[in-house]
Formats: C-alpha cells, sequence, structure tokens
C-alpha cells in the first residue's frame, strides 16, 4: 500500500538532511541534562539554523504590540500602548474587515501588498514596482516553491534543472528536488569571498548540456552560508548571462538587511536590472524573494515572505496566481509581519526611538559578531574562514586530520558530520555540517549563525575552541 | 546585421511562457478563488470608487471565512495569543490567569521563548503532545503518539503534503486518488498539479449526499482500468454538501478502504459543526479502532483537522494538524522529509491549535465565558443551517438536502433551457452563467456546483451559511427574486 517503493520519486530523491541527526542527538541530550545527567555544559548551545530569537536576539518591540493589539483588539484601549502603535493596528484590522482571523486575497492584504512595492520602490532609488507583481506567502521558501513548480517541465525532453550555489543552504536543494527540478551546481570561489565568477557559471551550464535542462539560475544574495554581498559589477554579470542564456533570474535577498562588512552594500537584482536599461531591463524574468524571518526583525515563527515578479509572461501570472490561491492566502501573522517590516515607524512617530534604538543594537551585535567570530576562528589552527560581508552565518573551513577523516569513514558519517557531532556531545554546541550545504570536494566546514547575543557568540567561541584544540590533538 | 538584431528574435523571447511552463499547472482550477470571486473583488472596488449598481455591498458567500461575516472570536484563545505575540503583557491584571499559564507554557516550549523562532518542522512538541490527548479524549480513550501527529499550516497544506507524498508510478501504473463528487475542489487542484488521476465516486443527492459502497465499488472498479487507486479521501462532515456520515457509513468505508487496500485521508475540519438531530460526528480514528485489531492494525490512514472553521473560524492563523495511522516507518522517514520543505508552520497557528485542544476546564477562570461564546457561535451556525435549508426548500425551482453539518449549503437549482443555450453561446458552464448574472445584478457571490462536480445534467451553487442571520434572510430573500426573474427572461 505505501511501501517505500510507492513512494513519489520526487520525495525519495530528497537528500536526509544530516543537521536532522544532530537535533534529535541535540535533544536526547537535552533531555539527559533534565534527567540530572552530568555534562560539562548545563544547556545546549543550538547556532545550527538562522534563528535569531532562539540565539537570544529580542524581537523589536512595535512589532509585537502591534501584533498584539491586532490579536486582541480591547489592547486599543490599553494606556501602555503609544498611539502610533493603536493606529497601525487600527488599519491592519481594517484593511482586513475587524478580524485576522478572515483570510485575505490571494496575494495578501492589498494595503500590505501596496507597502511593500512603497518599499521596494524606496530601496531601489525610485524605481517602480506594481502591486500585482506581489505574492506574500507563509515563508519566502513558500513563494520559491510556487515559482519552480511552474517553471519545472515534466513532459520536456530534458529534465529541468536550476543552477545553484555550491555552498548553498539545505532548504534550498529540499525544495528543488520536491518540486523534481535537478540542480546544476556552480561553484563559489571560496579563496576570493566566495565570489560568483562568470567563468564558473559558463563551465555549470555547459556541464548540463544533453543531460538536463536548465532554465533558471539561483543566487543568494547576501549569501547562504557564505557570508558574500555582491558588488553592484558582479550583478550586472550575472544579468547579461542570464539574458544571454535566457535563463530566468531567481534572486534570493532574503538577508538584503544583513549587511555587516563596513565596505559592503546591498543593491537589489532589480535596481541594477532597471538601471542596465534595454534590452535587459524589459526582458529578463526576474523573481525576487524576501523575508521577515531574517533581517533586523528575526521573525521566522510568524511565516512571512513575498516574491516581486518582473517582466513575467501575464498569461503565466494567472498560472501563478493560481497555485498561490490553493494555498488560499498566508498567514496573517506573517503578513502583519511582512507590512511592519517594510513600513517601519517613522522619524516623526512615537515608538520610533525605541524602534530604532533595537533595531541599531541587533546590527551592531551583528557586525560586532562578525568581526569578532572571524577571528576567533581564525586564530585557531585548522580553521580558516572568509570575511563575512553579509547574511547571518559563517562558515568556515576545517581541515581535518587525515586520521579524523578515517575516523568518520568508519563511523559511515562524512567528516563533518562526524565533527559536529563530537562537538554537540563533548561541549553541547549545536551547529550544521558543511555536507548538508555541497561543498568543493575534499573540504570541510561548520555553519555557526552568528545572529546571536553576544554573551551566547562568546560562549560557543570558548566552547569551540576548547573542543577544536582537543580534537586536533587527538587526531594529529 | 549587429549580432544582437541577428538574435533579436530569440534573445526577446520569454524563458518562461505557456509553452514551457509546467503543463499540470495549467490544468489546476480551484473554484472558491476563481472568476466569479475576482469579478466579485473588482465590483468591490468599482463600489468603493463611488460606481453605481443594484447592490451597495458585495456579499461574498463563497468562501468558508467566518469572521469575514461577523463571527466573533473566541475571547481566551485572542488573550492567550496576545500574551504570546507580546509578553510584557503577563504583567497586566487585565488578563486571567489561565490565559497567562498557558502563554507561559507555549513560550516555554519556543526557541528563546518566542513565538518568532523556528519551530521543529513535524510542530512543538508540547502543542503535539496535547494534540494527541485532545484525540485521545475525544476518541474514548483510544491511544494517540504524539510522534503521529505533525503541526501544519492549514489542514490544506497537510492534504497536499500528503498527496504529494503518495502519488507516483507512470502510465497505467500512475496513483490514482478517490474523491467524492461534490468535492472540497483543493483537492482536484492538488490532484491536477500533482499528475495524479482523479477517480470520481458519487454522492447520492437524493439520499441526503449519503455515500453508498455500490458506488465506491463503481467508481475503483472502473478506474482500475487506466491506473493504480491508492487512496480514498473523504470529507465529513461533507464540504460542499454538509452531510454527516452515518456510523454505519464510516465502517463501511473503512471495511472498504481494507479490502481494495487504500490509504484513507479523512478531512474532518468541520468535526465540531454538526447541527442536524440524529447527526454524531464519527471520527475514522474511533470507528477503526472499535472496529478490532483485523482493521485498526492494518488500515492506513490519515485525519485532517483545522483551526479555520468549528467555532473558532481563527482562518487568518492558518493553524492545522494531521494525524498519522499505521504508516509504514519507511514511508514517515519521507514524510518528515517532504515536511522540512516548508520549514515550520507559524507558530501563532501551533499556539492557538493547542488552546483549541486544550480549553479552559470547568475549574478555570475562563470557562464560563469560553463555554458561552463556543456555545452562541455553533447554536447561531445551527439556525442559520436552518433557515437556509429551510428557505431554499420552499422556493421554487430549488431543492436542498439538509444541511446536517460544515458550513455551507449545495442545492440544486433549475436553469431553463434558454438560459442553458445562452450560457454555451458565452462559452460558460450554465451554472457560472447563473452565478455571474447573480453577482451583478444582486452582488451576491457564490460558487457554482461545476466548481465542485455535480452529476451531468444537474446544477447546483454552494453558498455558505455565514452571513448574519437577518443578512442571510435578506440574501435568501434576494436569491428567491432573482431566481424569478431569471427563469422569466429565460423562459
Amino acid at each position: 500500500m505505501s511501501a517505500p517503493l510507492q513512494i513519489n520519486p520526487n520525495v525519495k530523491n530528497i537528500q536526509q538532511v544530516q543537521n536532522e541527526k544532530l537535533a534529535r542527538l541535540a535533544e536526547q541530550i537535552k533531555e539527559d541534562i533534565r534527567r540530572g545527567s552530568i555534562k560539562s555544559f548545563k544547556e545546549v548551545i543550538d547556532v545550527s539554523w538562522g534563528n535569531p530569537h532562539n540565539g537570544g536576539l529580542k524581537p523589536q518591540t512595535f512589532v509585537r504590540q502591534v501584533l498584539a493589539a491586532c490579536v486582541y483588539p480591547e489592547l486599543l484601549d490599553s494606556e501602555q500602548l503609544e498611539a502610533d502603535v493603536k493606529q497601525r493596528a487600527q488599519k491592519l484590522l481594517m484593511c482586513v474587515g475587524g478580524s485576522i482571523g478572515s483570510y485575505t486575497n490571494t496575494a495578501g492584504i492589498p494595503e500590505v501588498v501596496q507597502g511593500i512595492t512603497e518599499f521596494i520602490s524606496r530601496r531601489d532609488g525610485g524605481v517602480p514596482c506594481h502591486p500585482e507583481n506581489i505574492f506574500i506567502s507563509s515563508g519566502s521558501q513558500w513563494c520559491l516553491s510556487n515559482i519552480l513548480r511552474v517553471l519545472v517541465n515534466t513532459k520536456a525532453l530534458l529534465p529541468t534543472a536550476v543552477l545553484s550555489p555550491v555552498p548553498c543552504h539545505p532548504t534550498m536543494m529540499l525544495s528543488l528536488t520536491a518540486e523534481g527540478v535537478i540542480p546544476v551546481p556552480y561553484h563559489l570561489c571560496e579563496e576570493e569571498g566566495w565570489a560568483l565568477k562568470g567563468e564558473e557559471l559558463q563551465r555549470a551550464l555547459q556541464s548540463a548540456h544533453g543531460v538536463c535542462n536548465p532554465v533558471a539560475l539561483y543566487v543568494i544574495n547576501p549569501g547562504n552560508p557564505a557570508g558574500l554581498v555582491q558588488s553592484r559589477a558582479s550583478i550586472q554579470e550575472i544579468i547579461r548571462f542570464v539574458y544571454e542564456r535566457r535563463l530566468f533570474l531567481l534572486a534570493d535577498e532574503v538577508y538584503q538587511d544583513c549587511v555587516c562588512g563596513a565596505d559592503s552594500q546591498f543593491i537589489s537584482y532589480k535596481q541594477v536590472l532597471v538601471e542596465m536599461g534595454p534590452p535587459y531591463s524589459d526582458s529578463v524574468e526576474l523573481a525576487s524573494f524576501h523575508s521577515a524571518s531574517k533581517g533586523m526583525m528575526g521573525e521566522c515563527g510568524l511565516r512571512g515572505g513575498y516574491v516581486e515578479l518582473v517582466n513575467v509572461d501575464p498569461a503565466v501570472m494567472e498560472y501563478i496566481y493560481m497555485l498561490f490561491s490553493m494555498d488560499i492566502c498566508a498567514s496573517l501573522s506573517g503578513q502583519m509581519a511582512i507590512d511592519l517590516m517594510t513600513n517601519p515607524p517613522q522619524p516623526d512617530e512615537p515608538s520610533y526611538p525605541l524602534y530604532w534604538q533595537e533595531k541599531e543594537e541587533i546590527r551592531r551585535t551583528l557586525v560586532h559578531n562578525a568581526r569578532k567570530a572571524i577571528e576567533a576562528v581564525n586564530l585557531l589552527v585548522g580553521f580558516s574562514c572568509q570575511p563575512v560581508h553579509g547574511g547571518a552565518f559563517m562558515f568556515p573551513r576545517v581541515n581535518l586530520p587525515l586520521r579524523a577523516i578515517q575516523s568518520a569513514q568508519e563511523a559511515g558519517l562524512p567528516p563533518d558530520m562526524f565533527y559536529c557531532m563530537r562537538l554537540l556531545e563533548e561541549v553541547g554546541l549545536l551547529v550544521s555540517p558543511g555536507c548538508d550545504y555541497q561543498q568543493e570536494k575534499g573540504t570541510y566546514h561548520i555553519r555557526i549563525c552568528i545572529m546571536v547575543q553576544e554573551e551566547i557568540l562568546d560562549e560557543l567561541l570558548r566552547r569551540l575552541k576548547i573542543f577544536h584544540t582537543k580534537f586536533m590533538k587527538e587526531f594529529s | 546585421m549587429s549580432q544582437q538584431a541577428a538574435n533579436g528574435d530569440r534573445c526577446r523571447a520569454k524563458v518562461l511562457t505557456v509553452e514551457t511552463m509546467n503543463p499540470n499547472v495549467k490544468r489546476v482550477e480551484y473554484a472558491v478563488r476563481g472568476p466569479i470571486v475576482q469579478r466579485a473583488v473588482q465590483l468591490e472596488k468599482e463600489l468603493k470608487q463611488g460606481a453605481k449598481k443594484p447592490f451597495t455591498e458585495v456579499i461574498k458567500a463563497n468562501i468558508g471565512d467566518a469572521h469575514a461575516m461577523g463571527q466573533k472570536p473566541i475571547t481566551f484563545f485572542r488573550q492567550v495569543l496576545a500574551l504570546c505575540a507580546y509578553p510584557a503583557l503577563l504583567e497586566e491584571e487585565k488578563f486571567p490567569e489561565d490565559a497567562k499559564q498557558r502563554a507561559r507554557r507555549i513560550l516555554a516550549a519556543c526557541g528563546g521563548h518566542s513565538i518568532g523562532a523556528y519551530s521543529a518542522s513535524q510542530g512543538i512538541e508540547c502543542i503535539r503532545q496535547d494534540v494527541s490527548r485532545y484525540i485521545e479524549k475525544r476518541d474514548g480513550g483510544i491511544p494517540s503518539n504524539p510522534d503521529n501527529i505533525y503541526l501544519s499550516t492549514g489542514a490544506s497544506d497537510a492534504i497536499v503534503t500528503m498527496l504529494k507524498l503518495l502519488v507516483c508510478g507512470e502510465g497505467r501504473q500512475r496513483t490514482g486518488v478517490m474523491i467524492s463528487i461534490p468535492q472540497y475542489p483543493l483537492y482536484s487542484a492538488a490532484l491536477a498539479d500533482l499528475a495524479a488521476v482523479q477517480i470520481n465516486y458519487y454522492l447520492d443527492e437524493d439520499k441526503s449526499w449519503s455515500l453508498d459502497v455500490a458506488e465506491l465499488r463503481r467508481s475503483l472498479n472502473a478506474a482500475r482500468e487506466h491506473c493504480n487507486p491508492r487512496v480514498l479521501c473523504i470529507i465529513n462532515p461533507g464540504n460542499p454538501t454538509g452531510q454527516v456520515q452515518s456510523r454505519q457509513c464510516i465502517e463501511d468505508v473503512i471495511r472498504f478502504a481494507k479490502e481494495e487496500r487504500l490509504f484513507l485521508m479523512a478531512d474532518e475540519v468541520y468535526q465540531d459543526n454538526v447541527y442536524a438531530e440524529g447527526c454524531k460526528f464519527h471520527s475514522f480514528k474511533k470507528v477503526l479502532f472499535e472496529m478490532g485489531p483485523e482493521y485498526s492494525s492494518t488500515v492506513e490512514m490519515a485525519s485532517f483537522h483545522s483551526t479555520s472553521k468549528c467555532f473558532m473560524g481563527e482562518c487568518g492563523f492558518r493553524g492545522g494538524y494531521m494525524e498519522v495511522i499505521n504508516m509504514d516507518p519507511a514511508v514517515k522517514a519521507q514524510l518528515i522529509k517532504l515536511v522540512s520543505v516548508r520549514l515550520c508552520p507559524p507558530v501563532p497557528g501551533q499556539a492557538l491549535m493547542d488552546l483549541v485542544v486544550n480549553p479552559p476546564q470547568p475549574d478555570e477562570p475562563s470557562y464560563t465565558t469560553f463555554v458561552k461564546e463556543k456555545t452562541a457561535v455553533l447554536a447561531a451556525l445551527a439556525e442559520k443551517a436552518s433557515i437556509t435549508e429551510q428557505a431554499f426548500n420552499t422556493m421554487p425551482g430549488f431543492t436542498c438536502n439538509p444541511v446536517q453539518g460544515a458550513m455551507y449549503t449545495f442545492p440544486r437549482i433549475s436553469i431553463p433551457q434558454k438560459a442553458i443555450d445562452k450560457a454555451k453561446e458565452l462559452g460558460q458552464v450554465p451554472d457560472m452563467f447563473y452565478c455571474m448574472k447573480l453577482l451583478e445584478e444582486e452582488g451576491i457571490c457564490l460558487v457554482p456546483g461545476s466548481g465542485f462536480g455535480q452529476r451531468d445534467g444537474t446544477f447546483h451553487f454552494r453558498m455558505t451559511i455565514l452571513p448574519p442571520t437577518e443578512k442571510l434572510k435578506i440574501v435568501l430573500q434576494r436569491i428567491k427574486d432573482f431566481h424569478l426573474r431569471f427563469t422569466q427572461e429565460f423562459s
């Protein structure tokens, strides 16, 4: 009946993520500690996901006050809430007909969608943005899945493929495989700060010839797990590439608000595309993704993301609308989070000072953590880490001794997974292994989320140093 | 000629066109949000801009959205969720102690004590445990394992996930999925999207939309010629039909599923919405287990629930779960991979589901108000179900089966031949033509029966019973008047 043989092959093809095993082990360890087991640590530090609140960063007060007032409108009479909180909640409630328990339009609350277009336009130096090109969903990955679903053509001669970076966060790989899309890897250049190279894209595309049909190029900017932030020139190069090679451009820009490199600046693919003018600006098909899970809000659990579609065939847009309508609408918590992200308090509003303070504190934490963590890790023998210019992670390379690699093989584990398991068991630090991200063969990495409280970063670096020193000694 | 000009046509052709896109997606239709709703939204816009119409508002009786029609949320639920959203409120006296306790417990289970942290993909563990306990209580003590509970983004997410998991095979081996006609069109949309084979079994309109095993057998045998039937979907209480299946019927379906080795998908999102006398909700799981180990240890099943319906009506929170029963552990391992693609369901929706399965108890301060509100909501729905059914059954040109449960009425309408011909001329199916005209003339948005499936030659529409009672009566009157005019116009 539902024996393993009779399961959707796309699902069967989804690679088991090693991180899952680590997460289960972490739960076991936490349970052991609860039951009184003595370890060298009192709690597990989990920096394996990009989950800022889990890492001790606080939600923005304004966001939570508005959310609470929308959830329980009796709070609109409360003296504890500022006038702008109440106004915003009232406006949102009016837009949804009085209750956030209602469904909304498929693409999202029209006023919120309008707010997104204004945000995008402001961000992109005035470049226009049209509401009918925006779809809000319960997370940016959900939007991505819907777009992939439209792109995949199961009836074509060759299987549909998407060029995707190495390294790349595993959720993208899951999404591709689940939709029956083949990833065609292009390697970011680690030695050059994970730079995206045109020749490498060419090579990747060539490799697909006769094997599969690449229809899109997926880029992550700022990167995940790689901490690169693309320059304008690099973005232009990509746009020219997709134009000449006839590829749909999928731009994952969810970390656009997480730029920590002093000389780095986020420029959106849309802005560069439009500024390049015709023929690029009116023909390159682009999907750009953003999310309320990242940035200074870090509201992962509220599940809010959106996609802006540029130059997509209007006939296809109707089908895209149909797919989104099957989900009925994005969660209201997600839509509200997106609204508050794209339309934050203004300088003349009462909530602004606190909002500004909280946001800047998180930004300072990110910048501080990026610098401190890279310095600390690069001091450890066997580690080398590229600078983190943006995103929420560091992805240091660890040169594992041969004996460690052999032990790992004996245990039937990828070497970096072996390292991560030992790291978790011995010092209670949960990171994710590079094998989950694809990486250059023979190289090993770990990914650590650095969007955490500074105290937590200090502690995790302390534990990492202790463990790593011992590990390298043991296996040298 | 320049290189660019020479390449001109090639370069300017789009990558993603109707020809190159996923052919399966082209077959997807979802009537509840289809063209008629788009037109209704358009009309609303025009009204807002001051356009003059024969109506002053568009009444959207097309979608099961209770709050949109004025139903009030349950106070306790909203209090706890507000406390979870902004925990500083835990210091405020205005919130009752039991609400604070629930909020603290939920927050303690969240990373960083925040509903903004990702949870595990399967859902927060203590909430899954609470769901299990609720199911056990509901089903008279039959055990439920939290490992078998998957929280989801509304029931729709879980339903699509299960179908996605199960659909495979090529050509004549392609998975066939049995679904009732009429059905909730998420199923047909998902099946089209997955290129699964849809196997229709007809509910019996003459017998209050009941399910007959002989019909299941007929449709299955016919389907075996061209596909590999592996799944049987049933919606109970029914959507759009509102029937509440008898215990006997549920047993028959389970027996049938066992004989034919079908995976049962039991959509039970309306389980609290039962109105008719003599009708009772029987959970598929309970009946399965009461049929003894021959069935309870072999029949594979998933049952679905949601926070969008029942007495909560909290559609916007997108809360839901599924419980899987007798699923092979190897298949479960595949399921969790698929569930991971979404990262996790919205945490506020998970929290809300926790409150639904763990409501105020008799010894708690919020109990009295909670029970009062819940009873009032369900009583109002029952009254409206009755009003609607009676109204349609006294209108010439309509017959309406009893609205035993759920939130809809699905009356059969008689459409004159001339109207059928006119519809054909316009390239519309007759009940779409009827509903479009009703929308344009009266501002009432319903969904034509063709969107749900119906026997050839019959026409229906689905109307929710959700508008406030007085408005509902007005809507019914206007439908009656419209129908008279329509019949006369096309006689």
